[in-house]
């Protein structure tokens, strides 16, 4: 009894950090509508930078006085941030934002390893907090029962400023109407500004606070934006109880997940969001959102099917790209099979983000469940590998089919979470389940077969099988399916007030693009003969989003071009600096801001500005005509 | 007109938000081809109404059939292919594709063809799209993006839209709103043209009284939720209640229509 006692507030003490950043988060989103992936970066930082203070300075003011000034120091660097950066993108669609906020934190995960290096470090333990009190023969740190006081006093300061401030006032009425605010005359500039640096600050504190129970390193912002992303989930995005009552829950489910299923206890925290978003798909606490701002920008050059000539022209593509194991060499080739496996890989998110206006965060899982496929059933059922490879994406199917059906119950933000929760549900599945999946050493030596192990053939392979999942998608873009499925990105009302279910056409559209990423995934087991947890992690969801997001959100197949030039970037790019991250994510960054369109989609917007400018030059009686009939 | 069958029924329709009766016990009949105007004054309740005649909204009580058939409480999509269609206060269409294939996703779904994966839909139903287009003066626009129609011409796309699956019923909440005079009464008259014609039953809200009088065959007066009047455009214009909440404001209509157009 006494041992589920102390399990139990072992849970409560672990809620106290969660609910700091969860609680940032949902403010932040409250005021600004920005769900900042960044969050978990600033709390990364906060600890690092505590870490530095409480080291320095020594005695108890040395270090609560640090963990203060760190949270601070954070904030004022969040801040900076929000003034240089996010004031561009307030009106951006929500991928965007997601996606530049996520560049952020790839540019300071390589920022901490530069300072501080790549090793854990383990700081010093909280004075006056230092031993333990022994509750029937079980020890329960002090510094845990610190925090478990600290939760409620914070969720308890907060709700003062908000309820008995002027500011806090402003906030909530900026929550409730944003634009009445701004016609209060408040300025609206600096009021998000506060409101950004109050939810770093609280980031950064939570952070700082785990010092003394946990050692600081550079893989702590994903693992808790993570959590904070479920917290948020199933407390509501916005609401502060929600942050609280949903953070104590899931460290709960966590703590006693351990002991139900030791080794994959995430799963008990899964079935009970998934409960949730069944039964309230907003959250405990949130409120139904107005429908969310569609995903790519208002595209009003409608889609159109390839003409005779650029159909030539692009099978011309391919037959010189078919040409060339006649001229490379096997390095060349290799990396050629895996642009080619990566095209495929982008189509798919492409086909759901473009498509279908479902920007998923988590799309490698259904990568890495394909690969895991293929190497399950190569390694264990030793199954030829054709089989394997019409097989193995099956696993990616199934994952898609699970997981799509209720990520499409939610849209935007929302999904975004959703789908980056599930894809590390499956990838911390992969992690833990050592006896299937080898867990961190991965399932090592899935070869090709002899038709298809030489780097000519299996480029061929690979090119082959792109080429047709990408005249396969497009064809479904321009199919009775396809343009249900854009009907219902462009206006869901509309389309279920025309008899069409969005929510099943979106969950079909889920598990065909899963299923074709678990085919990129199936052969990029073969071509790197292993396969690991990382090749479901979120680094190569976000690849996958930012190649899509190169070629153009808006066109039909830009991904393939974003592939192309990004992969061929990145593999130049590891090979040139130790630091890719930052370069990375500061190239997400600057696409966001400076080039949203992508390479396609500003290509596209030139030839029809072109053409719209010689056609009225030609003809200026037609446009006048037109501009009468308007 | 007591041997035209009756189209849709309504009895009781309740709905409140909260502590506002947004709509309260109302009930009535719409036979097949007749015109029935829905009015009120803004906050009445009439978008209420129509969101719960095709499934956008669950009434609290209450219930609606159409040709005898229990729609009360099911979706949206289901009440379509019972045979409702719908236009929006404000117009919903698909912005990004064109005109043309705004009418054809709407004659896809109609023949039930929407998880066809592989057909090319640029060749289903075209002839059908182009003439529903033409059916609203729209034919010449069919190329064009829909994203840039002026609103008056979205308006008219949400029309040949809602009549691709050949409704029995349509419901049009203010069809007109955000048009120029003259191209309301055009929109008018084409409405109720087809509607004799294909023998559709109409139910309508507008704000503008010139509409509403010329094409009505019979008008409801909502306020506050409740139904205050019902009758003949004579009986409904001679109603006292009626002129006190209502016509009395008679100048302001003008004024409120244009609020109304650019909310
Ligand atoms: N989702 C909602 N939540 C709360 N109140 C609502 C909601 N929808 C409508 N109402 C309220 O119900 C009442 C009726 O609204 P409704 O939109 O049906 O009026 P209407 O007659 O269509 O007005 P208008 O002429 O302006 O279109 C109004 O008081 C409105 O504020
Ligand atoms: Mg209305």
């Amino acid at each position: 009894m006494a041992f589920y006692v102390v399990q139990f507030l072992t849970g409560l003490a672990s809620a106290a950090s969660l609910f700091l950043v969860a609680s940032g988060l949902s403010i932040i989103f409250g005021v600004t509508r920005i769900v900042n992936f960044a969050h978990g970066a600033f709390y990364m930082l906060g600890a690092y930078v505590a870490f530095t203070l409480t080291e320095r300075f020594s005695g108890a003011f040395g270090f609560w006085g640090g963990i203060i000034v760190a949270a601070l120091a954070v904030a004022a660097i969040g801040v900076l941030v929000e003034m240089v950066l996010l004031r561009r993108i307030y009106h951006s669609p929500e991928l965007f934002q997601l996606l530049a906020t996520f560049g952020l934190t790839l540019m300071v995960e390589d920022l901490v390893v530069l300072i501080w290096g790549p090793d854990d470090l383990v700081g010093r333990r909280a004075p006056g907090f230092k031993g333990a009190i022994e509750f029937f023969g079980q020890n329960i740190p002090s510094y845990d029962l610190f925090l478990i006081a600290l939760g409620p006093v914070v969720l308890g300061v907060l709700w003062l400023l908000f309820q008995r401030t002027r500011w806090g006032v402003l906030v909530r009425a900026a929550t409730q109407d944003r634009d009445m605010v701004a016609a209060l005359g408040v300025n609206q500039k600096w009021l998000f500004t506060s409101v950004f640096a109050l939810g770093v600050f609280l980031a950064a504190l939570g952070g700082a606070l785990q010092i003394p129970r946990d050692a600081v390193n550079h893989a702590m912002d994903l693992r808790v934006i993570v959590e904070v992303f479920v917290v948020v989930v199933i407390g509501g995005l916005g609401s502060i109880i929600g942050a609280f009552v949903a953070a104590v829950l899931v460290s709960e489910l966590n703590a006693f997940g351990i002991l139900i299923f030791p080794k994959i206890s995430i799963i008990l925290v899964f079935l009970v969001m998934a409960v949730v978003l069944i039964v309230r798909p907003w959250g405990l606490f949130g409120k139904p959102e107005a429908p969310a701002r569609r995903t790519p920008g208002l595209t009003v050059n409608p889609w159109r099917p390839l003409t005779t000539n650029e159909r030539l022209a692009a099978i011309a593509v391919l037959v010189v790209a078919a040409a060339l194991p006649f001229v490379a060499g096997n390095y060349v080739l290799t990396v050629g099979s895996e642009i080619a496996i990566f095209v495929i890989f982008a189509v798919s998110l492409h086909f759901l983000m473009s498509v279908g206006g479902l920007a998923s965060f988590g799309h490698a899982a259904y990568f890495g469940l394909g690969a895991y496929g293929v190497a399950l059933l190569a390694k264990m059922a030793g199954l030829p590998m054709i089989a394997c490879l019409l097989l193995g994406p099956l696993l990616g199917l199934l994952g898609a089919a699970v997981f799509g059906f209720f990520a499409v119950q939610l849209s935007g933000v929302y999904f975004a979470m959703l789908t980056l929760a599930f894809a590390q549900i499956v990838w911390s599945i992969a992690f833990q389940w050592v006896s299937v999946t080898g867990g961190d050493n991965g399932i090592l030596g899935v070869w090709p077969e002899k038709w298809a192990a030489s780097p000519s053939h299996f480029y061929w392979l690979s090119l082959g099988i792109a080429a047709l999942a990408v005249v396969i998608l497009r064809i479904i873009v321009f199919s009775p399916f396809g343009f249900a499925l854009r009907a219902t990105r462009d206006s869901p009302l509309r389309g279920e007030a025309i008899g069409i279910n969005g929510k099943r056409i979106q969950w079909t559209a889920f598990v065909i693009a899963g299923t074709v990423a678990g085919l990129a995934g199936a052969l990029f087991a073969y071509l790197k003969g292993s396969v690991f947890p990382d090749n479901m992690g979120i680094s190569l969801s976000v690849d996958a989003l930012v190649m899509v997001l190169l070629g153009g959100v808006e066109t039909v197949s830009g991904a393939v071009v974003g592939a192309i030039v990004y992969k061929a970037l990145n593999i130049w790019l590891v090979s040139q600096t130790d630091l890719s991250k930052l370069v990375l994510g500061g190239f997400v960054v600057l696409i966001v801001v400076a080039f949203p369109k992508g390479i396609v989609g500003t290509l596209e917007a030139f030839v029809h500005r072109r053409r719209k400018s010689s056609s009225s030059a030609s003809s200026p009686l037609l446009t006048s005509r037109i501009e009468s009939a308007e | 007109m007591s041997m035209v069958p009756t189209l849709l029924s309504v009895e009781g329709l309740t709905k409140s938000y909260g502590g506002v009766h947004a709509v309260r016990g109302v009930s009535f009949e719409l036979r097949a081809g007749e015109i029935l105007a829905l009015i009120g004054p803004n906050g009445a309740g009439k978008s209420t109404c129509f969101d719960m005649l095709n499934g956008q909204n669950i009434p609290d009580s209450g219930r609606i059939r159409v040709l005898g058939a229990e729609t009360t409480g099911k979706k949206p999509r289901v009440i379509w292919r019972m045979g409702v269609g719908r236009t929006f206060q404000i117009a919903a269409t698909f912005p990004t594709m064109t005109v043309r294939e705004n009418v054809q996703v709407a004659l896809v779904s109609h023949g039930a063809q929407l998880f066809n994966l592989w057909a090319s839909t640029a060749r289903q139903a075209r002839d059908e799209a182009g003439r529903l287009l033409d059916l609203v003066g729209m034919g010449a626009y069919a190329e064009r993006p829909c994203g840039e129609l002026a609103y008056g011409d979205v308006k008219r796309l949400e029309l040949a839209i809602a009549l691709a699956n050949q409704p029995k019923l349509l419901l049009m909440d203010e069809p007109t709103a955000g048009m120029a005079p003259r191209e309301r009464v055009e929109l008018m008259r084409l409405t109720a043209r087809i509607a004799r014609e294909q023998s559709i039953g109409v139910l309508f809200t507008e704000h503008d009284m010139d509409v509403v009088f010329e094409h009505a065959d019979r008008i409801l007066v909502l306020n506050r939720g409740t139904l205050i009047a019902e009758g003949s455009p004579e009986e409904v214009r001679g109603n006292t209640q009626v002129r006190a909440i209502y016509l009395g404001e008679g100048l302001l209509y003008d004024a409120r229509h244009r609020e109304g157009a650019s909310a």
